[in-house]
């Protein structure tokens, strides 16, 4: 191609310090027709922020569908947007305002198209929330405004857009003015200015308008540059959430974003997981100045002292300054899926580089979208907004929402690994004296309603077998291999019960009668919530395992973990054995107390044929063709 | 940290995720000053290496300085290179402009790589500020079976929570460059001291913004023959960087029918 491009047109030099300063997002939001896109076309022309050829480039689209001129295919650049008109998806524009360097988020004020909207909105600093003047704040007005309070937006400035619909008449406008701050102040929103414009013909954008001689606030441009750009995350408390932990060339390198605070080379970590601590050995870089410190916002390679081994999503921080730590969390939350929510889904909660298996306890309070007051209800509708409780099947370290740092910034996540909610999470729940985690009998979501939510049935698998035979390895083994499919399992083990449930009870025959009990309704109850839930007891009467079998229910099944009472004592891994043979301990099964092995098992295991690792496949693979 | 230090740090966050969650991932290599930047990135994230092939896409239309550059830093930076061939003009969609049917080789080239090395994760380096399309687009860009980018039903992406492939066929398209402009690629290049095809710098009054095929690029009149004069125009500059790239231009949605089919 011969063609020469023409010559490029002078604009300010800008000063190199302030170009090499980071950008402010600002996100541009409001109902569908309110004058989005216009208003940014409108911002780029006055202000000088926009290419060569770019109008004409405009015009020409215009034209050709018979418009004046639309400024908002400065944006719209895909061709369903200009042919619809309408806004399908978010665009940053990177924009500069003096001295200063903006990104521009357009986001779609259509309801069909929040997912983008969010996705544009996430990380702004501040937001401009249109509102036609004509038309007051409409539905799509309340749920964005919403949105900036969940995602933490809390710097919003409201234009008053189309007020020359109104004649620029002060008394039209400031009554809109009172019923916009009206719904703001439900939300907890302080908007920082109203600002009456009309976008189209640029009154009050980048110039004073003389139709709104009454107006003397600041105009768009004036309020942008007004924006404060604080970064307080440096100043909390050091955190780092694992990202992955490299081995190059014989050295492990723990990798990660550090979210807040500051790091120094010979700080102290604790590992969150773990409770150990380690030292910071050195911060690696490649090609950079060496550095003995990091802060927050930047991606860090450590090597710690000693070498231990986080794995991803394992929190980093100084001790003595830990996040909170719950299994049960209150929730906001911002409802994304086409279908509604309710009471015992299961999903994936994604928290920084985490990632918990979490259940939705209950629905706490659901937001009327049509006059923002919350009420009791059993579902969240779809695009809707509510409070919730979650339930993990461990405690879960987080720090609480805060707007302008990553804290508690929970996401859900289905089985089919999509995004189907953001979950601003507020807090440890706890529950309310006298009330019941779970529903008695005839809650109000049903066994099948919650097969459906997780896409298994529940189940109760009872391991009975000899003190040693296996039963808390396999079903360990098992509990993770059902895990990595989604299953949604868990292991109930003689031992722990009697650490804590049954810590008053012995090995009397009416003792170990009563544990057996006691662990068939926490298995009964927990399989009520959709799990699947493996009991690892020796339980060693015929009769108990019958008890066991009518308090669970149908869903029951008895697995029969078969190893030789010699193999047992011969790996006697807790010295059981020897103590029960030299008469130290009374009671013992298969020693001094019987025990009855099960005449008709419904899985027979013989476990000193293979290793555990094949017996825990076994057992995984009888249970997943059984809730499927 | 400065506006280039955030970039950095994000561009690395980025390409860990990658790296941890797309197998077999790969990084596409068009030679040009994004993707160096963006194979620097790489080294930045992990200690000085490139731990998965790096791809180049070659039309066999490239200008020769382009070539030799390939073939220089892929041993400098000890690249696993792979190469992808592409078909001819006459097998592509003859409804398309001509400079369009022709950039819709790389299209299919890229196709014919994606299956053979069966990735889950490709790593591109387009930035939101090139053009319209691009702007619309994921840090994480699923694509079908087919390799088509649905417009209408992108995945929402917040909170740096990106897109998991959760169904066979479907990859990633990995963009780590999207927040960047093209000045801040240039005062990248200028601090970290990266290497690039000289065609960038004027030679007789003209020089190369962006690279591409030798048939449908055109040079810009130019007299920035030094890093420092190229930054300078482009801090006074007003024309748009793809001005010079035929098949962006040729009608109005030329491009977007290029990208929806799949091209980057």
């Amino acid at each position: 191609m011969s063609e020469t491009l023409t010559a490029t047109t002078i604009i300010d030099p800008i000063d190199r310090d302030v170009a090499l300063e980071s950008a402010t997002p600002i996100v541009i939001v409001g109902h569908v027709d309110h004058g989005k896109s216009t208003l940014i076309g409108r911002l780029l022309y006055d202000t000088n922020n926009l290419e060569d050829g770019k109008v004409a480039q405009i015009l020409e689209s215009s034209k050709k569908r018979g418009l004046a001129i639309e400024w908002s295919f400065l944006l719209d650049s895909l061709q369903i947007e200009r042919d619809q008109g309408v806004t399908v998806d978010s665009t940053r524009i990177p924009f500069r305002l003096g001295n200063r360097q903006f990104v521009i988020v357009d986001a779609p004020g259509h309801r069909q198209f929040l997912r983008n909207m969010i996705t544009g909105a996430a990380d702004a600093d501040a937001a401009v929330l249109v509102v036609d003047a004509n038309e007051g704040a409409q539905e799509q007005t309340r749920r964005h405004a919403m949105l900036l309070r969940l995602i933490g937006i809390r710097h919003i400035v409201v234009l008053l857009n189309k007020v020359d619909l109104l004649d620029f008449d002060e008394q039209k406008v400031r009554a809109v003015e009172n019923s916009v701050t009206e719904l703001l102040t439900q939300l907890e929103l302080t908007p920082s200015l109203f600002v009456p414009a009309s976008a189209r013909d640029g009154d009050n954008i980048a110039s004073r308008s003389e139709r709104s001689p009454w107006y003397k606030g600041p105009i768009l441009t004036e309020a942008l540059a007004a924006v404060p750009d604080g970064n307080i995350r440096a100043t909390l408390p050091f955190r780092l959430p694992v990202q992955d932990v490299y081995r190059f060339d014989d050295k492990r390198y723990v990798v990660g974003r550090i979210e807040r605070g500051t790091l120094r080379v010979g700080d102290e970590l604790t590992i969150g997981s773990q409770g150990s601590t380690a030292r910071v050995a050195a911060i690696e870089r490649w090609s950079a100045p060496e550095r003995k410190d990091a802060s927050a916002g930047e991606s860090v390679a450590l090597v710690l002292e000693p070498d231990v081994i986080p794995a991803r999503g394992d929190f980093l921080f100084a001790p003595h300054q830990a996040p909170e730590k719950s299994a049960r969390i209150r929730a906001n939350l911002f409802w994304l899926r086409q279908e509604p929510l309710r009471v015992g889904e299961t999903f994936r909660l994604r928290l920084a580089t985490a990632e918990h298996q979490v259940t939705v306890a209950s629905i706490d309070s659901v937001v009327r979208l049509d006059d923002l007051t919350t009420q009791q209800s059993d579902e969240v509708p779809p695009e809707g907004f509510a409070e919730i409780t979650l339930v993990a099947g461990e405690a879960i370290l987080f720090d609480p929402f805060s707007p302008g740092t990553s804290d508690g910034r929970g996401v859900l996540v289905d089985r089919n690994q999509r995004i189907v909610g953001g979950a601003p999470l507020l807090g440890p729940a706890t529950l309310a004296a006298g009330s019941h985690a779970i529903h008695p009998s005839g809650g109000e979501v049903s066994g099948s309603e919650r097969a459906r939510g997780k896409g298994h049935k529940a189940r109760v698998i009872w391991l009975t077998g000899l003190s040693g035979a296996g039963k808390s390895t396999i079903a360990r083994l098992a509990e993770r291999k059902l895990w990595a499919d989604g299953i949604d399992a868990c292991v109930l083990d003689g031992d722990t019960l009697r650490m804590g449930l049954c810590s008053d009870l012995g090995f009397t025959e009416a003792d170990r009668h009563e544990n057996v009990r006691r662990a068939a309704e926490v298995a009964r109850i927990l399989a009520q919530t959709g799990q699947v839930v493996i009991v690892a007891l020796i339980s060693p009467l015929e009769a108990d395992r019958g008890l066991a079998r009518r308090i669970a229910g149908v869903a029951f099944d008895e697995v029969f973990v078969d190893t030789s009472l010699a193999t047992c004592e011969e790996r006697d891994s807790k010295g059981l054995y020897r103590a029960a043979r030299e008469g130290k301990i009374e009671n013992f099964t298969g020693i001094s107390a019987p025990y009855e092995a099960p005449a008709k098992p419904d899985l027979h295991i013989i476990a000193d044929k293979s290793n555990a690792e094949q017996n825990a496949v076994t057992l995984t693979d009888y249970i997943l063709r059984k809730i499927r | 940290m400065d506006h280039l230090d955030q970039l950095e740090a994000q561009s690395v966050f980025i390409l860990r995720e990658a790296y941890r969650k797309l197998k077999p991932l790969a990084m596409l290599w068009s030679l040009g000053k994004d993707s160096n930047v963006m194979i620097w990135l790489a080294r930045k994230a992990f200690l000085g290496r490139v731990p998965f092939p790096v791809m180049h896409v070659d039309t066999e239309k490239k200008f020769p300085e382009m070539y030799k550059f390939r073939d220089e830093y892929t041993k400098k930076w000890n690249l696993d290179l792979q190469l992808g061939y592409c078909p001819p003009v006459e097998e592509m969609d003859p409804t398309l402009p001509p400079a369009a049917r022709s950039a819709a080789r790389k299209t299919a080239g890229l196709a014919a790589m994606i299956e053979k090395h069966k990735l889950q994760g490709v790593i591109a380096g387009i930035r939101r500020d090139e053009q319209g399309t691009r702007a619309k687009e994921r840090v994480f860009s699923p694509r079908g079976a087919s390799h088509k980018w649905d417009i209408r039903n992108q995945p929402p992406e917040f909170w740096d929570q990106y897109a998991t492939p959760h169904e066979d066929g479907v990859h990633i398209r990995v963009h780590p460059l999207l927040a960047w402009r093209e000045i801040d690629i240039w005062r990248y290049v200028e601090r970290e001291g990266i290497p690039l095809v000289d065609l960038y710098f004027a030679r007789n009054g003209k020089r190369y913004r962006s690279l591409g095929d030798q048939d449908i690029t055109s040079p810009i009149e130019s007299n920035a023959s030094t890093l420092a004069e190229v930054i300078t125009e482009l801090e006074t500059t007003r024309t748009s960087e793809r001005a010079g790239r035929a098949m962006d231009h040729e009608s109005e949605d030329a491009f977007e029918r290029l990208r929806v089919a799949g091209y980057l």
